[in-house]
């Protein structure tokens, strides 16, 4: 799989970074190399073998649903860059 | 008077249940050490007010014959990934820089819990994403053996902090070798538990599949009495298994004659550094010469565990670091429109190897390459774990080394590939896509006096073999841990 800087444009816009012109070349490069090096598992014979997502083995209890706490707003709006009246502030997404 | 800085925590706890010696005395003594051991640049955060504190409470829990804890008195410190209550958490990052986390991880507070003092937080790669904290906004921390040298990582700054008698002990996290790399790098021993015998909740998210929380120290008798303390099942993760953690210490019999031990020849590497060849080979006569019988093991996916992590590992993590976004997490760089800032935001405030594995985490879980990557990597990540479901029907643990080198340069390593990078992670990256224990202990010295470890790797849920077998080859490789101090 050959990247190009369109591809690297694209990833970007989906995980929300924007690298300056002169970053891009090496992640490019960089990004290339990785895949490159992943490229071995195609040799591997994966026919009939299921995914694992979780090395968990079922003895995962689940609690009940019940509320714990609560009423912590002030101590999480310390960390809100930007706040009003305890609400999160972001840019105007209206127009 | 004892040197308190010394002591292992096992032989403090004796002194202070003797009342020879008193948290205050034992907690000032490593202040003492922290301000010197400075050049290190172990710490993050340092709070030896609140150290002493929590010493002065723990020594009147003691006078006044209160309930005490496991650890009552010991003072440890927090690799900084761990949320602590008040007191900054920064996952070595420059997003989560001011972050004040307004709750307590479930594994700290445990410690806490046990009656430990906490000396402050450590250092870290940013993220945990690195096997040399050089990528901490931090800074990078020293290795105490050769402070020209990287400590290991990510878990780095608690596997300097102890070695150069910083602290005790201290918690690492590991998802890729995290614990285990930096404890042979420094000399010092750590385990990462079995998937699921600790609490995630809390810890700054990096693989959710991956990640594991466990103890670093100087013995695997410390190890022992804080992951005791650690583990157990939580309500606020449901990926902690609910079984009882039984008493590791108890374990620790001195006898391992007739235990099945795992040679896996898929380890046995081309062109691999003589020195870690040598101290392996001297691990296995040790094992040997205890009574244990070595066996010849194949692990025959092994070649495949580094692609397969970097793949699993980024995408998840992609995914968890999709959350500092510049609205909730202290720092926001402005912008003319929501994306816009969160772009800037997030540019600003990742490294360059949190964005390499943030673009390669969403390339594998990208439309059209999720099949071909992602599930492809998910499915061989089976065949790894199959690989050590079959080697423990044969043997009772596994012995091969921690690391593939001894310690390395600083300099030479800010100029390596990535790829090259993550080639460092060859030996531990295969147990942790199993889920499975491993432990790394320092065994011997390289022919330039660097620490090597090796690893004992041992069934899930099974620490208490681990510990068993790594007891008796600590003390058979009699290790003197004490590096050049390093004065201040």
């Amino acid at each position: 799989m050959a990247l190009n800087q369109e591809t690297i444009k694209n990833l970007s816009t989906l995980a929300r970074l924007r690298l300056p012109a002169e970053r891009e070349e090496k992640i490019l490069s960089d990004l290339q190399s990785i895949l490159d090096w992943v490229e071995q598992l195609k040799e591997v014979d994966i026919e009939g073998v299921e995914p694992l997502v979780s090395v968990t083995q079922g003895n995962t209890p689940m609690r009940q649903d019940e509320v714990t706490d609560g009423g912590l707003q002030k101590e999480l709006m310390i960390n809100a860059p930007e706040e009003i009246q305890g609400f999160y502030v972001v840019p105007k997404v209206v127009k | 008077m004892t040197d308190l800085v010394n002591l292992t925590i096992a032989e403090a706890l004796d002194l202070l249940n003797k009342k020879e010696i008193t948290s205050v005395d034992l907690t000032k003594a490593h202040i003492a050490e922290m301000e010197k051991g400075r050049v290190l640049n172990a710490f993050i955060t340092e709070t030896p007010d609140l150290a002493l504190e929590q010493a002065k409470a723990s020594d009147e829990k003691r006078a006044n014959g209160s309930p005490l804890g496991a650890l009552e008195g010991i003072p440890i410190a927090n690799k900084d990934l761990y949320c602590t209550k008040g007191v900054k958490t920064t996952a070595a990052s420059k997003i989560l820089s001011n972050f004040i986390p307004p709750y307590e991880s479930t594994v700290s507070q445990k410690l806490k819990d046990a009656g430990t003092v906490m000396l402050g937080k450590l250092n870290t790669d940013q993220f945990a994403m690195g096997g040399s904290t050089l990528t901490s906004y931090f800074g990078v921390t020293k290795n105490p053996w050769n402070l020209d040298l990287v400590p290991g990582g990510s878990s780095g700054g608690s596997a300097a902090a102890i070695s150069a008698g910083l602290c005790m002990g201290a918690t690492g996290s590991d998802t890729g070798g995290s614990i285990r790399q930096p404890a042979s790098f420094c000399g010092v021993t750590g385990i990462k538990p079995t998937y699921g015998r600790c609490s995630r909740y809390g810890i700054v998210a990096f693989a959710s599949s991956l990640d594991q929380a466990g103890p670093m120290a100087r013995t695997v008798k410390d190890c022992a009495l804080m992951l005791g303390a650690m583990a157990g099942a939580d309500d606020k993760d449901s990926t902690v298994a609910n079984i009882p953690v039984p008493d590791y210490t108890k374990a620790l019999t001195g006898d391992i004659k007739g235990k099945k031990i795992g040679i896996p020849k898929e380890y046995r590497l081309d062109g691999l550094n003589e020195d870690v060849q040598r101290i392996w080979d001297k691990g296995i006569q040790l094992l040997k010469d205890a009574g244990a019988e070595i066996v010849d093991i194949s692990l025959p996916h092994t070649k495949y565990a580094l692609p397969v992590y970097y793949i699993v590992a980024c995408a998840e993590a992609s995914s968890n670091l999709s959350r500092y976004d510049g609205v909730r997490y202290t720092t926001r760089v402005d912008g003319n429109s929501l994306d816009e800032m969160y772009e800037n935001t997030r540019t600003d405030g990742f490294g360059d190897e949190v964005v390499r594995r943030i673009l390669l985490g969403t390339f594998v879980l990208s439309a059209g390459f999720y099949d071909a990557y992602y599930t492809r990597a998910q499915r061989v990540r089976r065949l790894i774990y199959n690989d050590f479901v079959e080697a423990f029907k044969q043997v009772d643990a596994i012995l091969v080394p921690a690391a593939p080198t001894p310690a390395l340069s600083a300099e030479d390593m800010k100029n390596m590939k990535p790829v090259d990078v993550y080639a460092g992670d060859v030996f531990t990256t295969p147990a942790s896509l199993a889920g499975v224990p491993g432990l790394s202990l320092p065994i011997g010295l390289s022919q330039n006096g660097l620490p090597i470890g090796l690893q004992v790797i041992g069934k899930h849920f099974d620490e208490n073999t681990v510990f068993q077998v790594a007891d008796v080859l600590e003390k058979m490789a009699n290790f003197d841990k004490t590096p050049h101090r390093v004065k201040g």
